[in-house]
């Protein structure tokens, strides 16, 4: 254990009880949250001027092999202009339905990472703007694959997954959405949207 | 005027076989549709390019159309979520058509056995030429072509049944789905890995 991180030292002032505990690991500091207030604590650790953690890293899950382990969801966040990095971990009991708030409203870019831990994990995330899986297709119907208890193949024979697969529409694999430049318009920069509105690219800008 | 090879005639005239000279023509100018997903993509375009010269066999085009490709080559893995679209691609292509198999994880899965992966790809479309490797090297890949065009060689263009596509059953497999199930039992070291937890 290293010398606590001023920023829990910060986040044990201002939310007391709501840090559960804070260690350091190969010089990182990992800081454990209630995951009731978890939203509050990713957004103050964002917004105030003393933390300014303005760049979400990373954001995934982990399940440990021993049962009695709860389920961690991991924000590590990093400072861009301070140059200091944080990771946040919020514990979800397994009794419990595993749910956390989203942090799309925080940082846009949770977005699909949010949606992998979703697909992989099975872990929801209440206020996401559009909480589908990511990598597996939208039907995929055997469950969630990293979660510990899911059998490596998958849970069907190989069989009904080629049956299943061949038999789906292409359309329910990819949606013509998420490839469509037009939607993506309003969140170009606008040195690139007026590059675009002039043809070069042929997109189209809102 | 010799009896044995593929044409035999003067300046002015000809005979030949219809097989031979429709077979000499399609083995000698396949263009092939690639599907690369992976790593042996990667040989695939070294194949392709000046030190290997995969257009000394013919092939010196790349139809990235499906209709307008005479032999798909699956180089790399394939999940299940592109299942649909290599058939998509192979149904859209036109007789006749071959497919060349390349590589490991594309013959039968490879390494990947698990969940997200299928257990080589002639359980979704017919395959000619199976080359392995992980990945194979560019003289493998043209042994494989060589392999297909002595095949195409072989053919004739009066066996209507080389060009039907063979389907299982209404639901879309290529095989029975119990083949299918043995295709994709779990061998070597997988073996000791269960499919339930």
């Amino acid at each position: 254990m290293g010398a606590p991180d001023a920023s829990v030292t910060a986040l044990q002032a201002r939310f007391g009880r709501a840090v559960l505990r804070s260690e350091v690991s190969c010089g990182d500091s990992i800081v454990y949250v209630a995951h009731e207030k978890a939203h509050d604590i990713l957004a103050w650790l964002k917004t105030d001027p003393d933390q300014r953690f303005d760049y979400l890293t990373d954001l995934t899950a982990v399940e440990y092999r021993d049962r009695e382990r709860p389920v961690e969801v991991v924000y590590n966040l990093w400072s861009l202009s301070r140059r200091v990095a944080l990771r946040v971990k919020i514990e979800l009991v397994r009794e419990d339905p595993l749910a956390v708030a989203t942090v799309t409203d925080l940082w846009q870019g949770a977005n699909w990472m949010e949606r992998e831990v979703w697909d992989m994990f099975g872990i929801k995330f209440a206020g996401h703007p559009d909480l589908r899986r990511i990598l597996m297709w939208e039907n995929y119907s055997e469950g969630f694959p990293l979660r510990k208890d899911f059998p490596l193949r998958g849970r069907f024979s190989r069989a009904e997954q080629t049956r299943r697969a061949l038999s789906d529409e292409l359309e329910k694999h990819y949606s013509m959405e998420e490839l469509s430049v037009d939607e993506a318009a309003p969140y170009l920069p606008r040195e690139m949207q007026e590059r675009l509105g002039r043809g070069s690219g042929g997109g189209r800008t809102a | 005027m010799t009896k044995t090879g593929v044409i035999a005639g003067s300046q002015s005239w000809l005979t030949t076989r219809l097989d031979a000279v429709v077979n000499w023509s399609r083995a000698n100018s396949l263009w092939p549709m690639p599907f690369g997903t992976a790593c042996c993509a990667i040989e695939f375009m070294a194949t392709a390019a000046a030190r290997f010269d995969v257009a000394r066999f013919g092939m010196e085009r790349m139809a990235f159309s499906p209709r307008q490709s005479d032999v798909l080559i699956c180089a790399g893995r394939l999940p299940f979520k592109l299942a649909p679209v290599i058939r998509k691609i192979w149904d859209q292509m036109l007789q006749p058509k071959w497919c060349i198999s390349m590589g490991a994880c594309a013959s039968s899965g490879g390494i990947f056995d698990n969940y997200a992966m299928v257990q080589g790809i002639d359980t979704i479309v017919p395959v000619d030429v199976y080359v392995p490797g992980c990945p194979p090297r560019p003289e493998g890949l043209l042994h494989g072509i060589l392999m297909l065009q002595k095949k195409i060689k072989g053919e004739s263009v009066f066996d209507p049944t080389l060009r039907v596509e063979k389907l299982a059953g209404e639901n879309g497999l290529f095989l029975e789905p119990a083949v299918v199930d043995e295709l994709s039992e779990p061998f070597g070291n997988s073996v000791a890995q269960t499919r339930s937890a």
